[in-house]
């Protein structure tokens, strides 16, 4: 890592606790009652507290975020692999999937909470439903885009549609692959969450509620520093594994020509 | 950098037709794409017979269809009317496994010079079914073979981005050759490279035709690039096109650049150039 690198964290980490102390300035101030707008150290001070009560809701949450978010991609690739190799597969689908995702997924909620009950199998599903488009978009992407002069190169080699699919489609997916994952965690996590708040007895976003209802407003904030903290988490991640798997389309920072 | 052969006891012309097998031969093939009111002629009845280690340049006026009649002998088209034979046997019924090169070197991104050669070793029987076994040893020593005839020797381990533009068009030529195809079919390989670079290219694709003898089609814009390069040259008339003159080339091999600036070679430029200028003025009158 480069001195600029490091630069260029040291700001980033400036950032956020500038955001927090101005935060706080601005409460003690203006002497804001903590039933509005509680300070952030008052809200760190419930998290700690709290923590070992919101544990297990954090791993619900988590729980089915991946859960829908590993189907979303299982069905997004397969989706978006099917409308990528053919044209008018392409062609047909296309308004369909632009329908389906225009959809508010608060609205579909109630319909998975009437069929399958409150609880885990909304929250999933509303991941699930939420996430799987960006996925779909960029694999047909990536597919459609593969230069015609290579597949006409291997065509004439007699590959396969699969074998173009395999040696060339696929790899060359990954880096829109990787940065549909990254917003697709993203997607799933809200999706969870926001079924969690409307139909479960489980996870953050019913703590949140509960919280709420209670008007304890440190705890709802503490929810909220806790969803922000997973959501970075897991957006690190899939940044980290980007990084590894398809460095070679983002190579002009750090590789140079020798 | 030049890659001659001097030694080479090689001659240009031509072997006669009858003793050498067809490797490609379109009778009457026509080609229109679309139909109905958008129907669009690309290439009207054309004969064209290449015997086998024959190396044809195609040239005329841009849209004349030139590429058209390569990917005829391809395979990746079939067809409208006529019939187009390729190593014996009619194109349709299976994959043709020739070489291609465009001028588009289509280097895929995320693998080593070497495995993008290495690539056709994939796909192609009977290499296919050994390349997990092979493909460390002995398709890995084959790859960077062509690699060092081509002058790109060491370069294997490099990343495509890694190469200026004329180096990826040699290693395009490797990976066209790469499972030792019968049949090489170019389309304007060299149009994006600067004269230098192209000429260079030229005596190094002149040296691997001579080594591996393949039969060659090479669709170009350049008379120049044509005459030093091919045994025999067909000059296409404008779209519908068709086949206006087909001449052989018999200057003797290796050729050189120098070679380019004699003045048989000029005539010959010029005598094409008068060839192509009226196919772009007149619709064409007949083949000859």
């Amino acid at each position: 890592m480069s001195a600029s690198d490091l630069r260029q964290k040291a700001w980033s980490a400036a950032l956020i606790v500038l955001f927090f102390v101005a935060w706080e300035l601005f409460c003690v101030m203006t002497g804001m009652s903590d039933l509005v707008l509680p300070r952030p150290s008052e809200v760190f001070v419930t998290l700690y507290q709290k923590f070992p009560l919101l544990w297990p809701h954090i791993l619900q949450t988590l729980a089915t975020t991946m859960i829908g978010f590993v189907l979303g991609v299982w069905l997004g690739v397969l989706l978006g692999a099917v409308i990528g190799v053919s044209k008018t597969a392409y062609d047909t689908a296309y308004p369909l999937l632009v329908g389906f995702s225009s959809i508010p997924k608060v609205a579909v909620v109630p319909i998975f909470v009437l069929w399958f009950g409150s609880g885990s199998v909304p929250a999933v599903l509303t991941a699930l439903s939420i996430c799987f488009f960006p996925i779909v978009v960029n694999i047909a992407t990536g597919l459609a885009t593969t230069e015609p002069e290579l597949e006409d190169v291997l065509k004439a080699l007699g590959a396969s549609k699969l074998d173009i699919l395999w040696n060339v489609g696929l790899p060359r997916t990954m880096p829109f692959f990787f940065a549909s994952l990254k917003v697709a965690i993203s997607y799933a996590f809200v999706g969870a969450v926001l079924s969690e708040t409307v139909a479960s007895n489980r996870g953050i976003g019913n703590v949140m509620m509960t919280a709420s209802s209670n008007f304890n407003v440190p705890l709802v904030f503490a929810g909220l520093f806790v969803l922000a903290g997973l959501g970075v988490a897991l957006y690190v991640i899939f940044s980290l594994i980007e990084g590894r798997v398809t460095g070679w389309a983002t190579r002009k920072n750090d590789l140079i020509a020798t | 950098m030049m890659r001659m052969q001097p030694d080479s006891e090689f001659s240009g012309a031509p072997v006669p037709a009858a003793a050498v097998p067809v490797a490609i031969e379109l009778s009457d093939a026509s080609v229109t794409f679309g139909r109905g009111d958008r129907a669009v002629p690309a290439l009207s009845k054309t004969m064209l017979r290449i015997a086998d280690g024959e190396f044809v340049a195609l040239v005329g006026p841009s849209g004349c269809g030139k590429s058209t009649i390569l990917r005829l002998a391809s395979g990746l088209v079939q067809p409208t009317t006529g019939v187009v034979i390729v190593g014996g046997r009619e194109v349709a019924a299976r994959a043709l496994r020739v070489g291609m090169a465009f001028q588009n070197p289509t280097m895929l991104p995320w693998m080593t010079i070497e495995r993008n050669i290495m690539l056709p070793l994939k796909i192609v029987e009977p290499f296919r079914s050994q390349f997990r076994k092979l493909r460390k040893t002995e398709f890995r020593d084959k790859a960077n073979a062509l690699l060092e005839q081509v002058g790109l020797k060491g370069f294997g381990s490099r990343f495509p981005w890694q190469l200026s533009g004329g180096m990826l068009q040699r290693a395009n030529l490797c990976r066209a050759l790469i499972h030792e195809p019968r049949m090489l079919l170019l389309d304007e390989p060299f149009g994006a490279l600067d004269q230098f670079t192209r000429e260079e290219l030229w005596s190094i694709l002149q040296d691997l035709w001579m080594t591996h003898k393949p039969t060659v089609l090479l669709v170009t814009h350049d008379l120049r690039e044509a005459a030093f390069l091919a045994s025999r040259i067909c000059v296409m008339s404008a779209r519908p096109g068709r086949i206006v003159d087909d001449s052989p080339v018999t200057f003797s091999r290796p050729r050189t650049v120098a070679m380019t600036f004699e003045p048989d070679f000029v005539a010959l430029n010029q005598k094409l150039r008068t060839f192509i200028v009226d196919a772009r003025s007149a619709p064409a009158e007949g083949a000859t």
